[in-house]
């Protein structure tokens, strides 16, 4: 007991005059490093800490330096509640970065809000995440326009004129990014010639693809994640279904090739940004990235995942200090902030308005298409 | 219209095939123990990633490999099925059946956990063990692989058959299961007949896992939970503790879930599967081949 209180005391004087001079602005991640959806949380993850370092290799901001305190949520419902509120009350956090997928981001934001501790979602798109207050704001595009992008693009590239849309009925975001889907085609003259549902966990698609195969479409749109959209280009196919499939952001990994194999070939997807592009901003992060994690070619949820951390330090810079209500001020204010992702302005309703990016698979790779402005 | 309804029939039965190939699992222990061994599913589960280690061993796309594999999955999982039963329930035989029954919640919640920690918590691929071609026969498209799950569950409910009625071990079997006090009398081992029952259940969930996997190639340690559920229904609906009332329910409730899901009612698929279940079972509450026995309380 005296040696561990002598243990301890040594070590206080050791460290004290560091922490005197600079205590660290302590910062809560919440990701999904394990379970259905790892490959988002642990892109998003690394592009984190990559920004993290970077900025304490240059002193931190205001003097101090950043501590990330990540946590993981299995890619659980309910999860990201419990640990958001561990976050808040136990370890103070000053301000809340995630979640990638809308239904977990939509389970702290209240959380975030009620403490008045800002909240960054790196990559939710459904609009209702910072529909729950002023608190809570997010570094990418929304839905609205992601789906309205997929509708253009399936009318004047893909040539489609019926399409099938293939939808998860236990996501925000696939039934959010489905509607607006719809919208866009219809109102483009286009005719939705069957929509079918699907539920989280399912791994036989096959009832609705045969029903999607009768009705006789020319593309089916699949807005969902990547597990699921690899599962369902494999099974149509086996069902001699040789047409174009197309989905959103929730595409993004690499398991959507492993898992996928030659079905996903020729399909696409929207996204935020992609690593063939040679913007100078875009070819250092591809560098510093690889450099961080052996060699891995960063994603678009490792992009969006470091803007969400460099957009923070940038508004705790301009607010001088780490006050909920002076640093939702400051990130409100965001305008122009020049990303990997784009150049962030944050609207009256805190979301960004960015470019979208088109990306196919072709020989097992995914290939750059198109760009889109908003 | 007619090809749709056919193509349905295909895709439903090769999903029932495996719900087929676990509910004989549930329903040989219930037969011989009456209770529901829960942690069945995830002997399912442990099955798909014995496969999954074992795939690089055996020559990769050949049906010589894929016999390999689902034989060393079955193996791997018959092992697991006895380890589970002289750990976990014979320690309990004499005790009420509900304290068997959390025990089987606790040993299912064990082996889940002990599998993200062992295998990892992210779904991993699933490679290709059984030679894998796209079939197309007068406009019904299946894989071989759907083939090879329909008749691996032939073959082995067959099989099961046989063993039940045909061999004195089932013979035993079908005598402790109608009264295991008298089978005692009988010069009968219970626990030799008991551990047999596990074996065999367990290996048929180990294919099952396998097959399963090779349909639907993405695995992880939570997989078992669902198509358990769906198969556990499956035995009830064909009548618990009969066989072939297990493989048809299996069959029966895959053909329902993907007739439903291939229509405009496909948001609610597992409702609609699961009120049929509640409908049948309020008019026939032994299910379709089950006996209906008068508990003594």
């Amino acid at each position: 007991m005296k040696f561990v209180s002598l243990l301890r005391f040594a070590t206080l004087l050791a460290v004290s005059p560091a922490l005197h001079a600079a205590e660290p602005i302590k910062i809560g991640e919440i990701a999904s490093l394990t379970g259905k959806e790892a490959a988002f949380g642990q892109s998003s993850h690394k592009g984190t800490v990559l920004a993290v370092e970077q900025l304490n290799a240059v002193g931190g901001v205001l003097g101090r330096p950043f501590e990330l305190l990540s946590e993981d949520n299995q890619s659980k419902s309910g999860e990201s509640a419990t640990v958001a509120r561990k976050l808040l009350s136990r370890e103070k956090v000053v301000a809340l970065l995630g979640e990638v997928a809308s239904s977990r981001s939509l389970e702290m934001a209240p959380i975030a809000q009620r403490a008045k501790i800002p909240m960054i979602s790196p990559s939710s798109t459904n609009p209702k995440v910072t529909e729950v207050g002023d608190y809570i704001f997010r570094v990418c595009f929304i839905d609205p326009f992601q789906g309205t992008v997929m509708a253009k693009f399936a009318k004047e590239t893909l040539k489609a004129r019926r399409v099938a849309v293939l939808t998860s009925v236990s996501s925000a975001y696939s039934v959010g990014l489905a509607k607006y889907f719809k919208e866009r085609f219809l109102a483009d003259g286009g005719e939705i010639a069957l929509e079918q549902k699907f539920a989280e966990g399912d791994k036989d698609f096959k009832a609705q693809l045969t029903a999607v195969r009768a009705a006789g479409v020319d593309a089916i749109f699949v807005p969902g994640y990547y597990t699921e959209a690899a599962l369902i280009s494999r099974q149509a196919r086996e069902l001699g279904l040789a047409l174009p499939l197309f989905g959103g952001d929730g595409w993004e990994a690499p398991q959507l090739i492993e898992i996928g194999g030659k079905a996903v070939e020729g399909t696409y997807y929207s996204t935020h940004y992609s690593p063939e592009d040679t913007a100078h901003a875009v070819q250092a992060f591809v560098a510093a990235f690889r450099a961080r994690w052996n060699g891995e070619t960063p994603d678009a949820m490792a992009a969006l995942g470091y803007d969400s951390a460099c957009v923070l330090a940038d508004a705790i810079k301009r607010a001088g200090g780490t006050e909920g209500p002076a640093l939702r001020d400051a990130l409100a204010a965001t305008k122009g902030f020049a990303g990997v992702t784009g150049t962030t302005n944050m609207d009256p309703a805190r979301n960004a308005s960015k470019s979208a990016v088109i990306v196919t698979i072709k020989d097992g790779q995914f290939k750059f298409v198109q760009s889109v402005a908003p | 219209m007619l090809t749709e309804f056919l193509q349905q029939l295909v895709n439903g039965l090769s999903l029932g095939a495996i719900y087929a190939l676990i509910a004989l699992g549930y329903t040989m222990v219930y037969g011989v123990l009456r209770f529901i061994n829960f942690a069945h599913s995830d002997v399912f589960m442990v099955g798909a990633f014995a496969g999954l280690y074992l795939a690089p061993l055996a020559p990769a796309g050949s049906i010589l490999g894929g016999l390999v594999v689902v034989g060393g999955a079955m193996l791997a999982s018959a092992l697991l099925g006895v380890a589970i039963e002289r750990l976990a329930y014979r320690p309990l035989r004499q005790a009420p059946t509900l304290n068997v029954l959390i025990t089987a919640i606790g040993v299912s919640c064990l082996l889940q956990s002990a599998g993200q920690l062992v295998f990892g918590a992210a779904p991993r691929s699933f490679p290709v063990i059984f030679p894998a071609r796209a079939l197309s026969v007068g406009g019904l498209d299946f894989s071989s692989n759907q083939v090879v799950v329909l008749v691996f569950a032939a073959i082995l409910v067959i099989g099961l058959r046989l063993i039940v009625f045909h061999t004195r071990m089932g013979a035993a079997l079908r005598a402790v299961s109608q009264n295991p006090r008298a089978a005692r009398l009988m010069g009968i081992d219970n626990d030799v007949v008991i551990r047999f029952t596990f074996a065999l259940g367990s290996a048929l969930a180990g294919a099952g896992g396998v097959l399963y996997a090779v349909n639907y190639p993405t695995i992880d340690p939570l997989m078992g939970v669902l198509p358990g559920l769906k198969a556990f229904v499956a035995a009830i609906l064909g009548g618990i503790g009969s066989i072939p009332g297990a493989a048809l329910g299996g069959l029966l409730l895959g053909l329902v879930e993907t007739f439903v899901g291939g229509s405009q009612y496909s948001t609610y698929k597992d409702a609609i599967a699961f009120a049929l279940l509640i409908l049948f079972l309020l008019f026939r509450p032994a299910g379709l081949l089950g006996k209906a026995r008068i508990e003594k309380v």
